[in-house]
């Protein structure tokens, strides 16, 4: 239907201008709180008016200046309630003259916001909600049913966010590239958090909730777009587009978890698949080789592997010390130890466990219990796998995981 | 993350509870109050539901046709559930943090009653992505 405000072609358009008609606005009047209510109405605005007027022919122009009426209104009726201090009064008369010029774009707007929403005074769900709304352009209500979360809950986190961004007093410009450097990594983990929060969700799937591991992919893409030289963001983009590719076969029809190893390899996405290997080819010829390059690497391993007894395990346990140098984590311990039992047997991955049991950071994560329940299912110990299936599977905070573990322990007994 | 907080006692609570004098009541549903409010304050509130009282509480199991069989009898020892908070934090220290504060409900005369408050996740419909 031409005239849905919701069809697809108009929400993108919408969303694509988001950040920049906030970013823009922001810099004018240096006030990132104010100019994002000012946007998210002019936003609403949009909404309506346009399945019946038509897309205006410059619609950023035409976002950009509703949201700043919209700030111009906030301060007159701020100045009213001051008692009309006539200073200011003419500051806000000459910001309202600037409307009348076209405003000028500066691309780099939506990464300062970006760098800003991702702010390490943020608390990760702040910083995961804020990016959605300000870089993602998606309203209060779309982001708090993606987590199930009531929508005043979801519009006092990102309230609060804004008042901390406020708070901390940071300038709205672009962080120097010494601060870009150190403050990456935190952007990055933001943008695969809502990634892995929407990959493979089963709650509510039936019903119309936001697909948050696309939604994350669109960020990443706008983010490569703007550090076009920075190999890790290509190297994130790389591993959702390698991992979503497996969407549909990671699933059964009732909802169960299908692992790697079981699943329906025809099901794979291969255009996805192609997408991501290229952008991991680019970013691996330049200098640096980081964390998600190398995640995206062992993915494009896997997703090469036309048949499971195809892939190229040798392969893809070199990539995983490599891993354990770059990156070192339990986690990435745990996955080296899965990749070293598949090349020299269960034997040697049940030796590599045993070191991660004194790891607290590790100790009692359910993983390490599924990962040595697999590794003695495979060396035979049939009992000694069941316990572990079964500990793992108290342990999970995740339903289709515990259904998956369980499974796995009965399957065993029953044999 | 999700967490669930709750709030258990035994019948004898429930009736300790009720003999609170008027002015330590006051003081327990104003705490409750201003707690709830501080929840969506700050942002983690998900939702919160007080339940009947445990002479309201009946066992149901099916008879031989599917028949709702109810019974009331309940052992002195069963812990009841009395309300609780579903909160969405970063993880289980913050949970922790939030339920020590509703822990401090006031009880007889005013104090703190420190009572117990059982915390345990809400499960996720999505499955780690092993990274």
């Amino acid at each position: 239907m031409a005239n849905d405000p919701y069809d697809a072609p108009f929400e993108h358009l919408l969303r694509e201008l988001a950040p920049q008609v906030l970013g823009a606005v922001a810099r004018r009047f240096r006030d990132f709180s104010g100019a994002e209510d000012a946007v998210q109405e002019a936003m609403i605005v949009a909404f309506t008016r346009w399945p019946q007027q038509g897309v205006p022919e410059n619609p950023r122009g035409w976002m950009i200046q509703v949201a700043c009426r919209r700030m111009v209104d906030q301060m007159r009726s701020e100045i009213a309630r001051r008692e009309r201090e006539k200073v200011v009064a003419a500051e806000a008369e000459s910001l309202a003259s600037l409307l009348e010029t076209e405003a000028n774009i500066d691309p780099d707007d939506t990464l300062i916001l970006l760098f800003m929403c991702c702010h390490p005074a943020l608390s990760l769900p702040s910083a995961i909600a804020l990016t959605l709304r300000a870089v993602g352009g998606l309203t209060t209500a779309e982001i708090a049913n993606a987590f199930l979360v009531p929508e005043a809950t979801m519009a006092q986190r990102i309230s609060r966010a804004k008042q901390t961004i406020k708070g901390s007093g940071v300038p709205f410009r672009l962080p120097s590239p010494h601060e870009r450097t150190e403050r990456l990594p935190a952007v990055l983990h933001v943008l695969y958090l809502i990634f892995s929060e929407g990959y493979a969700s089963s709650i509510g799937s039936h019903l119309q909730r936001l697909d948050l591991a696309r939604e994350a992919i669109r960020l990443a893409r706008s983010t490569k777009a703007l550090l076009a030289d920075d190999p890790e963001v290509a190297g994130l983009l790389a591993l959702m587009l390698l991992t979503d590719a497996r969407r549909a076969a990671r699933t059964g029809p009732d909802e169960e978890l299908i692992p790697l190893d079981k699943q329906d390899r025809t099901l794979w996405d291969r255009a996805e698949i192609s997408e991501g290997i290229e952008f991991l080819t680019a970013a691996l010829s330049k200098a640096s080789v980081g964390l998600y390059q190398l995640q995206a690497a062992i993915a494009a391993v896997h997703d090469e592997a036309g048949r499971v007894e195809d892939t190229d395990w040798p392969q893809i346990l070199a990539l995983y010390e490599l891993l354990k140098r770059v990156a070192p984590s339990p986690i990435v311990t745990l996955n080296h130890a899965i990749a070293a039992a598949m090349v020299h047997g269960p034997s040697k991955g049940l030796e590599l466990l045993r070191a991660l049991d004194s790891d607290p950071r590790i100790a009692g994560h359910y993983r390490l219990d599924a990962v040595r329940a697999h590794l003695l299912e495979k060396i035979g110990d049939r009992e000694a796998a069941i316990k572990h299936y079964r500990i793992a599977a108290a342990r999970t905070t995740s339903m289709p995981e515990r259904n998956y573990l369980i499974t796995q322990a009965a399957r065993l007994a029953g044999d | 993350m999700k967490y669930i907080l709750m709030m258990n006692g035994k019948k004898s609570d429930f009736e300790g509870y009720a003999g609170l004098s008027k002015e330590d009541l006051q003081a327990n549903v104003a705490f409750m109050r201003t707690f709830s409010k501080e929840l969506k304050d700050s942002g983690v509130f998900v939702s919160t539901e007080g339940l009947g009282w445990p002479s309201e509480a009946k066992l149901v199991r099916a008879g031989k046709n599917g028949e709702a069989i109810t019974d009331g009898v309940f052992p002195e020892s069963k812990e009841f559930l009395a309300g609780y908070w579903i909160i969405d934090v970063e993880g289980a220290e913050q949970a922790y943090k939030v339920a020590a504060r509703a822990s401090q409900a006031p009880g007889p005369g005013g104090k703190p009653s420190n009572m117990s408050i059982e915390v345990r996740p809400v499960l996720s419909g999505h499955a780690d992505l092993g990274l």
